[in-house]
């Protein structure tokens, strides 16, 4: 328990292991503590095809374990614990997990990254994991010969609706915009378009989600007409964006008003030694080469932090501008 | 653990008298692989008290709809062959496997 790291990491997503990555091949005493499995939101997802240099026959998962033997290749220890509370003051910061342990760290990355973001509908909570899904590669087994639709229109709604329709009898994706209009990449859109397995109903939104045991239906609302249909289907999935994990850092970093961690060019937050990668930083882009980028970023600011530099800070003033 | 299959469910687990612990998972489903450890460790923990038992929905989908299990990582503790605790993924994120034992402790009693 003695045992202080130059770096400690908090959360082994992308931006996570690429610190560790960057870390440890800094000759810096790296770990990285992780509650479930390493990999975060990126190693739930089968369809990704933009991290560039793996674009063939690649998962998710698969793309993340290389990530994690990467890191490990070069020395970073993956450590297994839910941080609940941190003491980031002073020179020697430390972090508590949830079972009582405590790790030590001359410099912190925060990489908690996100969770997807729930409806907030009737039926919802009640149905999460009886025909209610956030996680098309968890769940899209059961829905084998069966109807489901999708809510959201970004690129994590629209390419998981392309992998569900290897599985499912029919895909229908409920897009509040226009016909024709979808938030994704323009790659995806057009598959999409052309996938004769998805239907599309838009101008809508999702009100309300049935079923006693299991789903049984849903009631979609056209936001122009104001018009309801009822559809059967025995499944929802909901990609409609995602929340920061960060309430275990509230009054302990400076977090803007949605809860994401602002940071400036270097990844430097209001604590000096402090760090934030990945989605739950404020930033454009949450992808997996955002959040590797952020990682490396943060570990050579932490190496520089280490030899004494001057750093720079986010400042309460930075802070008022973004949540105007 | 056991490993259960749509040929012996029901007599491992509907027809048992006793408590029965199932882990419904799929090699496919990252949190259920992260937890897969934690679970193991509680199941040899706990050996003798309970029957132990985890079911792979990859090839047993029909059963696992018909216990209403349509999402994973979920586990279910029978007793007497009827449910009677779900802990379903957003459980087992807020509060891990820390409150599975509880509640165990609080069944096998």
């Amino acid at each position: 328990m003695s045992e202080v790291y130059d770096i400690l990491i908090v959360g082994a997503g992308p931006g996570g292991l690429t610190a560790g990555i960057y870390g440890s091949r800094a000759k810096l005493k790296t770990a990285v503590l992780e509650k479930g499995r390493p990999g975060g939101q990126a190693a739930t997802t089968m369809e990704m095809e933009n991290y560039p240099g793996f674009f063939k026959h690649t998962s998710g998962p698969g793309v993340m374990d290389e990530f994690l033997a990467h890191a490990q290749h070069f020395g970073t220890v993956v450590l297994k614990g839910q941080v609940t509370d941190l003491d980031l003051d002073g020179e020697i910061k430390s972090v508590t997990t949830k079972t009582g342990e405590t790790y030590k760290g001359k410099t912190i990355i925060l990489s908690p990254g996100a969770t997807p973001r729930t409806l907030g509908v009737k039926g919802e909570g009640p149905l999460r994991g009886k025909g209610v899904s956030y996680c098309a590669t968890c769940d899209a087994d059961f829905f084998e010969e069966l109807d489901v639709v999708v809510v959201g229109n970004g690129d994590a709604a629209i390419e998981e609706a392309m992998y569900l329709t290897k599985f499912a009898e029919s895909v229908t994706v409920v897009v509040i915009h226009d016909e024709g209009v979808l938030d994704c990449n323009k790659m995806s859109a057009e598959k999409a378009m052309k996938n004769p397995k998805i239907k599309w109903i838009w101008n809508s939104v999702l009100e309300e989600i049935q079923g006693e045991e299991l789903v049984e239906g849903v009631l979609v609302k056209n936001i122009k007409t104001d018009e309801i249909t009822e559809l059967e289907v025995n499944g929802v999935f909901v990609f409609i964006g995602s929340v920061p994990n960060t309430d275990f850092l509230q009054g302990k970093v400076a977090l803007d008003k949605w809860g994401y961690i602002p940071t400036n060019d270097k990844m430097e937050t209001d604590i000096p030694g402090v760090y934030a990668v990945g989605d739950a930083r404020v930033k454009v882009l949450r992808q997996v080469v955002t959040a590797a980028a952020d990682g490396a970023i943060a570990a050579v600011t932490a190496e520089r932090y280490l030899e004494g530099h001057v750093e720079g800070r986010v400042t309460p003033e930075m802070l008022q501008k973004l949540n105007k | 653990m056991l490993e259960l299959s749509k040929e012996n469910f029901d007599a491992e687990v509907l027809e048992a008298q006793g408590l029965v612990f199932v882990d419904f998972w799929s090699p496919k489903c990252e949190p259920c692989m992260a937890l897969l450890p934690e679970v193991e460790a509680f199941a040899a923990k706990n050996a003798g008290r309970a029957k132990f038992c985890k079911l792979d929905t990859a090839g047993n989908r029909r059963l696992a709809i018909a216990q209403k299990v349509m999402g994973l990582p979920t586990l279910v503790f029978y007793k007497g062959g009827e449910k009677v605790f779900t802990f379903d993924k957003e459980a087992l994120e807020a509060d891990g496997m820390a409150a599975v034992e509880t509640k165990f402790e609080e069944l096998v009693a």
